[in-house]
């Protein structure tokens, strides 16, 4: 199973969620994907609406000053 | 998984400014698993049309001057400050600037998100505009009826 990766630290709402949808679509079921963001409406929002949409939340870590890791199984 | 919400929008503006709202709701709620429909309409059509500048689109030599006129997505332009054209690329740059995503890559991704755009066949009829004059992501040619039956049972908007 691969480990993906994302950074939308830099990006802005629709952007945030944009990005991490259409990764979650290119990559193969049961593979990981590691999600990088800031505090407010993306890590808020973006473990919701995966869960939401069906895939797995395994975890969202505290990183570095704002910035989170949240980790989504397919 | 619960049922899948859904979002309309009615793009009537053709508006820079409007057009980009259109497009980052549409964006925002298909990423976060919303079925998305937008309905263009009168100016709004001028989002989808396949020639991006000016062109002569149209059926007669009116409807061709009013095509010219109107434009495309990259000569939409502003509510607000439009400053003869010049309001909409000074947003652009406002935007590329901060990171945020422009007009053009909103329906970029609203594309790969499959957002299901329609042209409203009235409007399209009045302003001598055909299906092949719009991008080849437009899933078809509604009448409100149609319009209403698609948008049932979720949110919809006017903008």
């Amino acid at each position: 199973m691969a480990i993906h990766t994302l950074d939308i630290t830099k990006e802005h709402c629709p952007m945030t969620f944009v990005k991490t949808k259409l990764k979650l679509a290119q990559i193969a079921a049961g593979d990981t994907l590691e999600v990088l963001l800031t505090e407010g409406e993306p890590l808020e929002n973006v473990p919701r609406s995966a869960k939401e949409q069906g895939y797995n939340v395994l975890s969202v870590e505290h990183v570095e000053g704002n910035v989170h890791k949240v980790t989504i199984q397919k | 998984m619960a049922e899948q919400k859904k979002l309309s929008l009615i793009a009537f503006s053709g508006d820079f400014d409007k057009l980009t709202a259109v497009f980052t709701l549409a964006t925002g709620a298909a990423a976060v698993g919303y079925e998305v429909n937008i309905f263009f309409t009168f100016w709004g059509l001028d989002a989808i049309k396949q020639k991006r500048g000016r062109s002569f689109t149209g059926g007669n030599w009116l409807t061709k001057l009013f095509g010219f006129m109107m434009g495309g997505l990259s000569v939409a332009p502003n509510s607000r400050f439009n400053f003869a054209g010049i309001g909409p690329q000074i947003f652009r740059s406002l935007m590329r600037k901060n990171n945020v995503a422009t007009l053009e890559e909103l329906v970029d991704a609203a594309n790969a998100l499959g957002v299901n755009l329609y042209a409203c066949e009235m409007a399209m009829h009045v302003l001598g505009l055909e299906k092949t004059d719009f991008i080849p992501e437009v899933k078809d040619v509604l009448g409100v009826a149609s319009f209403l039956n698609l948008s049932e049972g979720g949110q919809t908007l006017f903008i």
